[in-house]
């Protein structure tokens, strides 16, 4: 009380509590305008932010069109930022599923000789981008984790493609000649895979530790190989 | 100012240059010995140092290979914690797995090649690489091996995948644990020069295993002559990189313990080796044709031989 008595000629109507400010501008001074209800609806029909409006098949179309632009560019691989600007998982989810199921069906006389199981391959391939991914970021990476992911997923496609031809030419029959046309197959398809991811994730890497990121890339799309080639049907 | 090859501190006459600038700041009068010791894993040292630098203020470059153990500083749960187990560039890692294939005699792996940065990208991607080649490699051989008979139906036997995983992961994480702990408890008994960090031990025993990456692919040939030899030879390199490492670790101990504890170092390690021969591959058939004799299983009759 004693500190609004002395206020004295200081500030407006009410007095100051701090005297030693009264020459600070308080919120007294400026009034306060405006409205404090947060609006609910969009109250302007001309921009269109919300995606809630459209119809559900531009949704599902804007996204697949995503989809299959990244594809094209892993099957031609050239130095554009769209795989790693705008990632996405739907992609490496819907490869991941097909070539599981498509490693389905292999000869087993007893459950331990076989092929891998869905599961096994399902977390052959998330586990190990995961790792990948983690590797590259722990070796100095600047690339973010889940960009990595997506660049690891979508270069999968050459090998399911792989996949794919390999079911077919079993067919026909699982001869040598299948074998042959199998094997060179799969070993083209390795090598694009390589190169595809290496060619999108080498460059962000620090420039004396790229053959240690780009090793286990190698590794990895290796083993799927080794997985695909020696897939046989029962 | 004096040369720096001299390994003298003469910088710190720059310090009492800067603290007589400022009068106000206490001073330490410290007497540095003449040489610095050469091995770094003496940490006599550290003390004197660090109020030195406390004084001088400066982050002097030679701090980080001086203060070795004290590199890593960030706290366990941030990224950056675990970025220092990764800080190798390319041709460090390629030095580190030269050293472990061409042992030096005499020369001690850890010290030549780690020099306390250990690092985690070899041991981890050295195991994966193993596991994987382990079993790739059992497929192809047992492949060749049972082509030509009419019954052989091809498996890819991808079970193997997860147990050579199991198998070469936890020797290599599980006896480097229980080594240093062995060794922590027999330092607490008798004053060694040499202790190793349990990343160090850890690094020194995943590098040694990549001599069994190439052993592994050559191990297809089926014979057995041959994979015998393989064995003994890979065992031996990569054994000789482990007993020079640990024996100065052991050799000021009772005379006993020291030799148990490297024989049973060496006694792990090949059985790691005959252990993934012996499971993976199978066994060769017998170069010998006899006129009647059963294979293995008892339902084939090998009558050609190669």
């Amino acid at each position: 009380m004693a500190a609004v008595e002395g206020s004295g000629a200081g500030a407006g109507a009410g007095g100051t509590l701090f005297p030693g400010l009264a020459d600070v501008s308080i919120s007294q001074d400026i009034p306060v305008e405006g409205e404090i209800t947060v609006p609910v609806g969009s109250h302007s029909p001309d921009e269109d932010y919300s995606t809630l409006d459209e119809p559900v098949r531009d949704t599902i179309m804007r996204d697949l069109k995503a989809v299959g632009k990244k594809f094209v560019h892993v099957m031609y691989p050239r130095k554009s930022s769209a795989l790693l600007r705008d990632w996405d998982l739907w992609g490496p989810l819907v490869l991941c599923v097909s070539l599981a199921l498509m490693l389905q069906g292999g000869s087993a006389d007893s459950k331990d000789d076989g092929g891998p199981q869905f599961a096994e391959v399902f977390v052959i391939i998330w586990f190990g981008a995961v790792v990948i991914t983690l590797n590259s970021k722990l070796l100095g990476g600047t690339i973010s984790f889940f960009q990595s992911l997506c660049v690891l997923g979508y270069c999968v496609l050459p090998l399911t493609v792989a996949m794919l031809v390999c079911r077919l030419v079993l067919l026909a029959g699982a001869g040598t000649i299948s074998f042959i046309i199998r094997l060179i197959v799969v070993v083209a398809m390795f090598g694009w895979s390589t190169l595809a991811s290496t060619a999108f994730l080498a460059d962000s890497q620090p420039p004396n530790r790229k053959a240690l990121v780009v090793y286990p890339i190698f590794l990895f799309y290796f083993v799927i190989s080794w997985m695909i080639l020696t897939f046989t049907p029962q | 100012m004096a040369a720096a090859d001299d390994l003298k501190f003469q910088e710190f006459d720059d310090a009492a240059n800067l603290l007589a600038a400022n009068p106000d700041a206490t001073t330490i009068s410290i007497d540095e010995p003449v040489e610095i010791p050469k091995n770094q894993h003496s940490r006599q040292q550290e003390p004197g140092r660090e109020e030195d630098d406390e004084l001088l203020g400066t982050d002097d470059s030679d701090k980080t290979e001086l203060l070795a153990g004290q590199k890593k500083s960030a706290p366990f749960w941030t990224f950056e914690y675990y970025q220092t187990f990764f800080d190798v560039d390319t041709y460090q890692v390629l030095d580190r797995i030269k050293g472990s294939v061409f042992p030096v005699p005499g020369k001690n792996f850890v010290r030549l090649y780690i020099r306390s940065n250990p690092d985690l990208y070899g041991p981890f991607w050295i195991c994966a690489t193993l596991v994987f080649t382990i079993a790739v490699s059992g497929n192809l051989s047992n492949f060749f091996i049972h082509l030509g008979k009419p019954t052989y139906h091809y498996v890819p036997e991808f079970r193997k995948v997860s147990i050579a995983a199991t198998t070469i992961y936890a020797y290599a994480w599980l006896v480097p644990l229980a080594l240093w702990g062995f060794l922590m408890w027999r330092n607490s008994k008798v004053m060694n020069i040499v202790s190793y960090s349990f990343l160090e031990i850890v690094c020194v025993y995943g590098y040694s295993l990549f001599i069994y990456i190439p052993t592994a692919i050559l191990w297809i040939i089926p014979q057995k002559v041959v994979r015998w030899v393989l064995v003994v030879f890979s065992l031996c390199l990569s054994g000789s990189v482990l007993v020079m490492t640990f024996w100065p670790a052991v050799r000021d101990d009772n005379r006993r313990i020291a030799l148990a504890t490297v024989g049973t170092i060496l006694l792990l390690h090949a059985l790691l080796a005959v252990g993934c021969l012996a499971y993976f591959f199978d066994a060769p058939e017998l170069d010998f044709p006899a006129p009647i004799i059963p294979a293995h299983n008892g339902t084939t009759v090998t009558t050609k031989s190669h």
